[in-house]
């Protein structure tokens, strides 16, 4: 799957290096901006309150 | 070598090229496996740290812009008149029994979590105010409000959504707790801990645990999730009104050179 991904960048190993990197920071962004408060908002909220 | 280059000798390169282009379920599946609990891991820290981080500047700066906008207006209010004599105080004064959900009617500052741990206080203790970017901390409704005679029980995060509470083991008896109103100052002090299961309501009662007794003190309740990054216990903690001044006297001296810095 990685392997594939590494087959598929384009130019020398320290090109291949940076595009990934730069395909890692993309990938994180998504998730830190749109997928994981998506993802907070639908899975059980943290409980701080007492109740019965 | 890189792959552009033509192979030297043919047969070694054609098992080189050969060899990574099997596709094994195993290996896909192992890679899933471990992109999988890398997501995990990445959602964990975006959630306790990188979150948590940005909720708690939003919430310290939401309720700095509060707390100014009321010192103003106990400015305004007192004009060019002298600072009113601590023997006039008399008792506190208690704002409105009830107030509309999420309604911020209060701020909430304690020294010992940090200069910038002011958070507003708002009716109810829904995830509308617990996880809002600028309340962060609830009162429940139906206990006392702040100043008045029986318990004002409040509740907020320990760990993520700007952790209002993530300091609060870290208080020690006599640890000043106060609570900023329209109205004016109130100063709790730190008495104890208790750490309950999470169905013990009873810490709420005017007298906490004890729920037929009248009460006599003003009491302050703080309870949030109890062991850090776990929610299998609840920690309480409660302190006692020392003391109350009215807006128009300022914020209390130990606490006004922070206070100068808000809103700005």
């Amino acid at each position: 799957m990685y392997g594939a991904l590494w087959r598929v960048l384009p130019g020398p190993v320290w090109v291949r290096v940076l595009l990934a990197l730069i395909l890692l920071v993309a990938v994180v962004f998504v998730l830190f901006t749109w997928v994981f408060p998506w993802v907070d908002g639908i899975i059980n909220p943290i409980q701080v309150t007492v109740d019965t | 070598m890189s792959a552009e280059q033509p192979p030297r000798h043919a047969s070694r390169g054609s098992a080189r090229a050969a060899r990574p282009r099997r596709v094994s379920v195993v290996g896909v599946l192992g890679e899933l496996l471990l992109t999988a609990g890398a997501l995990i891991l990445l959602f964990l820290g975006w959630q306790l740290w990188w979150n948590d981080a940005i909720m708690a500047g939003q919430q310290s700066a939401a309720a700095s812009d509060l707390g100014a906008e009321w010192l103003e207006e106990g400015k305004a209010a007192r004009g060019d008149a002298p600072a009113p004599d601590p023997a006039t105080y008399g008792d506190p004064v208690v704002g409105p029994a009830t107030y509309g959900d999420g309604e911020a009617f209060a701020v909430m500052y304690v020294p010992r979590f940090g200069g910038d741990s002011q958070r507003r206080v708002a009716e109810g203790t829904g995830l509308n105010v617990l996880n809002s970017t600028e309340l962060g901390i609830g009162h429940y409704p139906g206990t006392q409000m702040p100043g008045q005679v029986g318990n004002f029980a409040i509740a907020s995060h320990r760990s993520a959504y700007g952790g209002g509470m993530h300091e609060i083991e870290q208080l020690q008896l006599g640890d000043a707790i106060y609570i900023q109103t329209a109205d004016g100052w109130y100063t709790y002090r730190f008495r104890d801990f208790e750490y309950v299961t999470p169905s013990t309501v009873d810490v709420l009662a005017p007298v906490p645990h004890h729920p037929d007794l009248q009460p006599t003190d003003r009491v302050v309740t703080l309870t949030s999730c109890n062991p850090l990054y776990s929610t299998a216990e609840r920690i309480i903690a409660y302190g006692v009104l020392e003391s109350w001044q009215p807006s128009t006297a300022g914020p209390p001296a130990e606490i006004a050179d922070v206070v100068a810095t808000w809103g700005s």
